[in-house]
């Protein structure tokens, strides 16, 4: 599927619609004017220099970091703005970190059901059935009573992962999920975020995993300077790219 | 030797005093369980405002904990019990004591609590708010578990030091252990019954030590 | 507004004993300084003694810092000031209160150290003992400077806490700040020598709570 980055955002095939976004931290511009449209079950993948802007967009699109300006939707919903309900939203909008972020005092069906419980006020036998059930889509629910210190780091994230899904969202946002991993552990992710591709998820995934972009990606976009320089199919971007940036970027990734 | 075994352990005068000194702490022990929750709540509100983002608010709380931690609680105690009479406002021993050390202790327990709020890292604000939990229920559910079990060993370190900071109700007649004892103490004109309440202070208070040194290992290695 | 101003900051009052406030601040500065350079002295070499393992020796360390953190500090003084003098023992109410709370601060100026001692990775006592420095050598030049950063916080903490307890001075007559306030109190019928001695302690306390704050900023590793 392919999309051009400027449809209206409440057009029915499109899942997450970023509009003119900008952001500055201090007096330094971070995003200057950014447009994505991304469609439902589509994975796109965001590459770019450190310093380019892809985690702070990401972080935008759930409002971990307000946006200056410019509208975010999702499934035409508007996000940004005043008298949205911005943790009822937020269950729609899966956010997976670099550092995992598991709550060290759960377990992992703890992890997973305290969104349920306190949020979505599930019963806890109803709670724990949903908990249950999302860490079996990681391939965990063996794990489920073990607390985040007597589990991998490849584990500790398919948990963050299980509970972002639990909440069933519309949209899946990866902060470089596998950056701190050791690479034996990588694979365990992947599998899973491919998993949830085959599922039809929405995904939007800052990542530096190459390989797994080239074959997983449905689209490829490279950020440079808080605006995309260019977009388009893995095999383009990779195999062709248009960009003098892009090319030098990726020269240096394959050294 | 005998005249020191006569003057410290006179197991006599021990005995009389007993039943006066046990009352006593049973008056401690009430004081500590009005001062301990009061001074925690009154030391979370604190320590929320001097970690929020409001800047006013901060420097309210923050000089709210400095000032209470320079002033020495029996001069805080003294303020209240005979201060505030000369303004028409009389308070009993017990309620000056529990102002008095509600206020001492919300600033100790603020600073620990302090420290174990900002101890809890950021990312664990940002999973809780990504998942739609609220402001509060972050706090409640995510936050404060983490920032307490972070800095138990020094909340049971003031704890212990609440407790003998009771002994300071002594000063306005407020009848706990060490008060008991004291008054004992003149009648007789021994020390022993001094030892005696030194004795509850010790089987009272050095389980406690004991466990808050094992934590404290737990948690450096 | 009148009736406050006069009961908490009558300037006749205020006037009147500001000069003896002034004598009992001495007295505070004074033994405040004594107990905090003696004390923190003492508990660093009770540390260091332990960090040797001599059975005993350690034993009555722990024995003795666990006693003297355990006891009220006006327990103490009540039983050194009435007690004392009954087996012979006279000491002025200033060489109570200074000794009282110089040996409370040693205790905890003991635990500190000691904490920071066991703290220092074990590494570093192997490598200084590998290039052929004797255990006392490697305990001060390697591990006690490691070690000084650490508890610095701490024990500037504990040695405020401390210090304050001076005002405890006043229940066995020393006429530090408090002991000349409440005097001057119930002379004056006036509680403004009582606000006078609170503004005397925040001005000489506020500072070292700011300045730990500080400390502590500086000195806690990130993460800690």
């Amino acid at each position: 599927m392919m999309l051009s980055p400027d449809l209206p955002g409440a057009s029915s095939g499109v899942a997450l619609s970023i509009e003119n976004l900008h952001k500055s931290f201090g007096t330094e511009p971070v995003l200057k004017g950014l447009d994505l449209a991304v469609g439902r079950s589509e994975m796109v993948f965001v590459l770019g220099p450190s310093g380019s802007g892809k985690s702070t967009m990401l972080r935008c699109c759930n409002r971990l970091e307000e946006p200056d300006s410019g509208e975010i939707f999702i499934e035409g919903d508007r996000l940004t703005g005043p008298g949205v309900d911005l943790n009822k939203i937020r269950q729609r909008i899966g956010m997976v970190f670099q550092s995992f972020n598991l709550y060290p005092h759960l377990n992992a069906l703890g992890n997973v059901t305290l969104a349920l419980r306190q949020v979505q006020k599930m019963p806890r036998a109803q709670a724990e059935a949903a908990g249950l059930d999302a860490l079996d889509r990681v391939g965990l629910s063996a794990r489920a009573r073990h607390y985040p210190a007597q589990l991998s780091g490849g584990q500790q994230q398919r948990v963050a992962i299980a509970r972002a899904l639990a909440l069933k969202p519309s949209v899946m946002l990866f902060d470089e999920p596998t950056s701190a991993l050791d690479p034996e552990l990588v694979g365990d992710v992947l599998d899973v975020m491919r998993d949830m591709k085959a599922q039809g998820m929405t995904m939007l995934v800052v990542s530096h995993e190459m390989k797994f972009a080239r074959d997983a990606a449905d689209r490829v976009i490279f950020m440079d300077h808080g605006r995309i320089v260019e977009t388009g199919p893995p095999e383009q971007i990779f195999g062709n790219p248009q960009e003098d940036r892009t090319r030098a970027f990726l020269s240096r990734f394959h050294g | 030797m005998d005249a020191l075994v006569e003057q410290f352990f006179n197991l006599e005068i021990m005995a009389k005093a007993l039943p006066l000194v046990l009352k006593g702490l049973g008056i401690t022990l009430l004081i500590c369980a009005v001062v301990i929750p009061l001074g925690l709540a009154g030391g979370l509100l604190a320590a929320l405002g001097s970690v929020s983002r409001n800047r006013a608010l901060r420097w309210i709380s923050i000089g709210f904990v400095d000032v209470f931690r320079a002033l020495p609680p029996l001069v805080l105690l003294i303020f209240i019990y005979a201060g505030l009479p000369f303004a028409g406002l009389s308070l009993s021993p017990f309620v000056a004591v529990i102002i008095g050390f509600f206020l001492n202790n919300s600033a100790y327990f603020a600073e620990i609590l302090r420290a174990g709020l900002l101890s809890v890292p950021k990312g664990q604000i940002e999973a809780a708010r990504s998942t739609g939990l609220g402001r509060a229920q972050t706090l409640i559910w995510v936050t404060l578990p983490q920032a307490v079990r972070n800095v138990l060993p020094d909340l049971l370190s003031n704890v212990v030091e609440v407790v003998k900071l009771t002994s300071l109700a002594s000063v306005v007649s407020l009848g706990e252990m060490l008060h008991a004892a004291g008054l004992v103490r003149s009648i007789t004109y021994n020390a022993s019954p001094l030892v005696l309440a030194a004795g509850l202070y010790l089987v009272l208070l050095w389980p406690l030590i004991r466990v808050i040194g094992r934590f404290e290992r737990r948690i450096t290695h | 507004m009148d009736r406050f101003l006069d009961t908490f900051f009558n300037m006749a009052v205020l006037g009147r004993y500001a000069p003896a406030i002034l004598d009992g601040a001495l007295i505070t500065v004074v033994l405040s300084l004594l107990i905090v350079s003696t004390g923190i002295a003492l508990g660093a070499g009770l540390a260091c003694l332990r960090a040797y393992r001599i059975g005993p020796v350690s034993f009555a360390i722990v024995i003795f810092a666990d006693v003297w953190r355990a006891l009220p500090p006006l327990v103490l003084i009540l039983l050194a000031f009435f007690g004392l003098p009954n087996v012979g023992v006279v000491l002025s109410s200033f060489m109570v209160l200074y000794l009282v709370l110089m040996l409370v601060l040693a205790a905890f100026a003991e635990e500190i150290v000691w904490a920071g001692i066991t703290a220092t990775p074990k590494g570093q006592w192997e490598a200084a003992r590998s290039t052929g420095l004797s255990f006392t050598r490697a305990l001060v030049f390697v591990v006690l400077p490691q070690a000084v950063r650490m508890v610095i916080p701490p024990l500037t903490n504990r040695a405020i806490a401390i210090t304050k307890m001076t005002a405890l001075g006043m229940v066995i007559g020393v006429p530090d700040i408090l002991g000349q306030a409440t005097t001057a109190q119930s002379f004056s019928a006036n509680a403004s020598p009582l606000t006078l001695a609170a503004i005397a302690y925040v001005i000489l306390f506020l500072p070292l709570v700011i300045a730990s704050r500080w400390l502590e900023a500086r000195f806690t590793p990130p993460g800690a």
